[in-house]
């Protein structure tokens, strides 16, 4: 009897331990990888035990996970970005293509938890599913009858959301570009001749103008601390160049309250005025854990081969920008190489590319001309700030033109490359491991496709 | 005294609703005249657009082009184009409004993108109901997804020489003999109605 009732109080007491480990892991716990249902894919490892981050505070309302996805990727799924928004599909004459690919909600098409589904744009589809609702395209394209499905998304030829470099007009219109370009330099930096029209720039208290050594605005124990190298750093930058005092960066305004001095100051402090480019970082693999409110990426979490020196290092602003110098070359190349140890990356400095950049750091070339790991993974892009001003900011979401890597046509290769030779280089795989030491050996027939649709045209025509 | 109080709150209750349901009933807009109102409307903005702005600055005054990739050439937009965006964010918008849910797509016997060629039974025949007897609408229900609409289809005619240049002219259109005042398409409106 009293064997029975120790076993029990045993039974009880294990039964109690387990139930208080889960219900405070899954209550107050960060790390609640226990609960994952299977590994998550590449584009979410990182976030995997922020299980809110995707899941809100539900597991069943589809709706509301949905709302959760467009939260981080909603600008990217919006025209002219995406050729299939959720618009075109909520029409009721849609309503029959919906029961075969419910195309209203990510996860149709992009399943979590199940990274044996996935390939490498993190689609869990079958490729052929295009067949959905273009099984006719033969009718109307004779040149792509007898195409495989499954081949739709083939490199340099359609993505489903993100088609603006490879539409046939574009196609025929860039055709004939050779593979390198007369002009050859990226788009302009332009923060400082648009100062005046963004609103959310603190005016009132950083006016732009030029200030100086007697200007610091530091209480005066800091000042006693900052060695004569913070000065001088400080007074080489845009920052002293344009009104940003000390009390830009080190006093940090969080809900509104009282400002308070901070000595190393993160990226809510650098938002408070470069928020579009803070916003692009905590979408992207570098910050996107901030967002999420937890501790910040380092190498060691990475799936990407990394610099075993590196492995520790915590990934913020300041990992690649210096706390009060900006050099442009630490930033776009020397801070990658730092942690980045793949084949393409250590490639680079093999590269004609990398020739170039070191002709324009030596001045030998014009500002924009030479290509370092920042000109095509956080290229100067376009953003629509409203619907009144559109700004160049670097993107800093170097996720965004990554996959499939026909993105980056229009961001990157096309400032100094013509279409043709980029979308051969950008599908030969073994080219971009080499860092683009070489040529395409590849060829992909989607320009010569547009160029045979369009001559048929011009015959139909006679010429016009 | 109980009973006759309780009795007495029914009567004024069933007064009551009774007067609202006349109200509602006298307020209620026929769904065919809502469908013809929301056309009105469509089809007033959609030729302002084309005439006043489109055909003006591009064939008048020469000043900009229209095009269909009107971001990357930095030109207006095609009043198709102006009329679809209307379209989704109607759409968009509307599934916040659960009361004000109606959807509405223009659509072609020859259609430039194939995606907007008739789908559906009452699309087909009504596109083609519009395009043989001028000047009349072609009205149907229908059933899609498990929920029935009121389908209403309106023609739709080239009004400026802005309409039938581009549609003979592009590479995929498979008319190239338009002629101002032809019926080039429809406008397809569905209001969901019980039953």
């Amino acid at each position: 009897m009293n064997r029975n009732k120790n076993i029990w109080i045993i039974w009880s007491a294990l039964v109690a331990i387990v139930v208080i480990y889960f219900g405070y892991t899954l209550l107050e716990g960060e790390d609640r990888t226990v609960f994952v249902p299977g590994e998550m894919t590449g584009g979410h490892h990182q976030i995997g035990i922020a299980c809110d981050a995707c899941h809100g505070e539900s597991f069943t309302d589809m709706d509301a996970m949905q709302k959760t996805c467009e939260s981080c990727h909603g600008d990217q799924r919006k025209k002219p970005f995406d050729s299939h928004p959720r618009s075109k599909f909520t029409d009721p004459r849609n309503a029959d293509r919906l029961e075969n690919i419910n195309a209203l909600y990510c996860v149709t098409c992009h399943v979590e938890h199940k990274p044996e589904l996935a390939d490498k744009t993190g689609v869990t589809q079958p490729a052929d599913f295009c067949i959905h609702c273009h099984a006719d395209v033969g009718e109307n394209r004779p040149s792509h009858k007898d195409m495989e499905f499954a081949t739709c998304a083939s490199a340099g030829c359609h993505n489903y959301h993100n088609n603006r470099s490879l539409y046939t007009d574009f196609l025929v219109k860039h055709m004939d570009a050779p593979a390198l370009l007369d002009s050859r330099t990226v788009p302009e930096k332009e923060y400082a001749s648009v100062l005046d029209e963004i609103m959310s720039y603190p005016h009132d208290r950083y006016p732009v103008k030029k200030i100086g050594l007697k200007d610091i605005d530091a209480p005066i124990k800091i000042q006693f601390k900052t060695t004569d190298e913070v000065r001088h750093d400080w007074m080489s930058t845009a920052h002293a160049k344009s009104g940003a005092n000390c009390s830009a960066c080190h006093m940090l305004v969080i809900d509104d309250k009282e400002p308070v001095w901070t000595d190393k100051p993160d990226h809510r402090a650098c938002a408070q005025c470069h928020d579009i480019e803070v916003k692009h970082f905590t979408q992207g693999k570098h910050g996107m854990r901030l967002a999420q409110g937890l501790s910040p990426m380092t190498p060691a979490m990475a799936r990407l081969p990394m610099n075993e020196e590196a492995i520790d290092k915590e990934l913020g602003c300041n990992s690649c920008h210096q706390a009060h110098e900006y050099k442009l070359d630490t930033a776009s190349v020397d801070a990658c190489l730092g942690c980045h140890a793949d084949e393409h990356s250590q490639s680079y400095k093999t590269s004609p590319h990398y020739d170039l950049w070191l002709k324009e750091q030596a001045g030998e070339l014009p500002e924009g001309s030479g290509v370092s790991c920042a000109t095509c993974h956080m290229p100067r892009v376009d953003v629509d700030v409203n619907d009144w001003l559109r700004r160049t900011v670097v993107q800093h979401n170097q996720n965004a033109n990554l996959v499939p890597n026909e993105k980056m046509l229009r961001s990157a290769c096309l400032n100094c490359h013509g279409l043709p030779f980029a979308i051969d280089s950008l599908a030969d795989q073994q080219l971009v491991n080499k860092n683009f030491r070489g040529k395409p050996q590849v060829h992909i027939e989607s320009v010569d496709l547009a160029r045979k649709d369009y001559l048929r045209h011009l015959d139909k025509t006679g010429g016009e | 005294m109980k009973y006759s109080k309780i009795a007495l709150s029914l009567g004024l209750a069933a007064t009551l609703s009774a007067t609202a349901a006349t109200a509602q009933a006298e307020n209620t807009v026929p769904v065919k005249a809502m469908a013809d109102a929301l056309h009105l409307v469509m089809d007033s903005d959609r030729t302002v657009y084309t005439r006043k702005i489109v055909n003006r600055l591009v064939k008048k005054e020469k000043v900009i082009k229209a095009s269909e990739h009107f971001e990357d050439d930095k030109a207006l937009v095609l009043p198709a184009q102006m009329f679809r965006f209307g379209a989704e964010m109607v759409k968009q918008r509307s599934e916040a409004l659960p009361d004000v849910n109606f959807s509405y797509s223009l659509q072609s016997l020859w259609p430039i993108n194939k995606q907007n060629a008739p789908k559906t039974d009452a699309e087909k025949e009504g596109l083609k109901f519009v395009a043989e007897n001028k000047g009349t609408n072609y009205y149907t229900e229908e059933v899609l997804g498990g929920q029935k609409y009121f389908t209403a289809v309106y023609a739709d005619t080239g009004v400026a020489p802005v309409c039938v240049s581009c549609h003979n002219d592009h590479k995929d259109s498979p008319k190239t003999d338009f002629k101002i005042g032809d019926v080039m398409g429809g406008v397809v409106i569905r209001i969901p109605v019980d039953g």
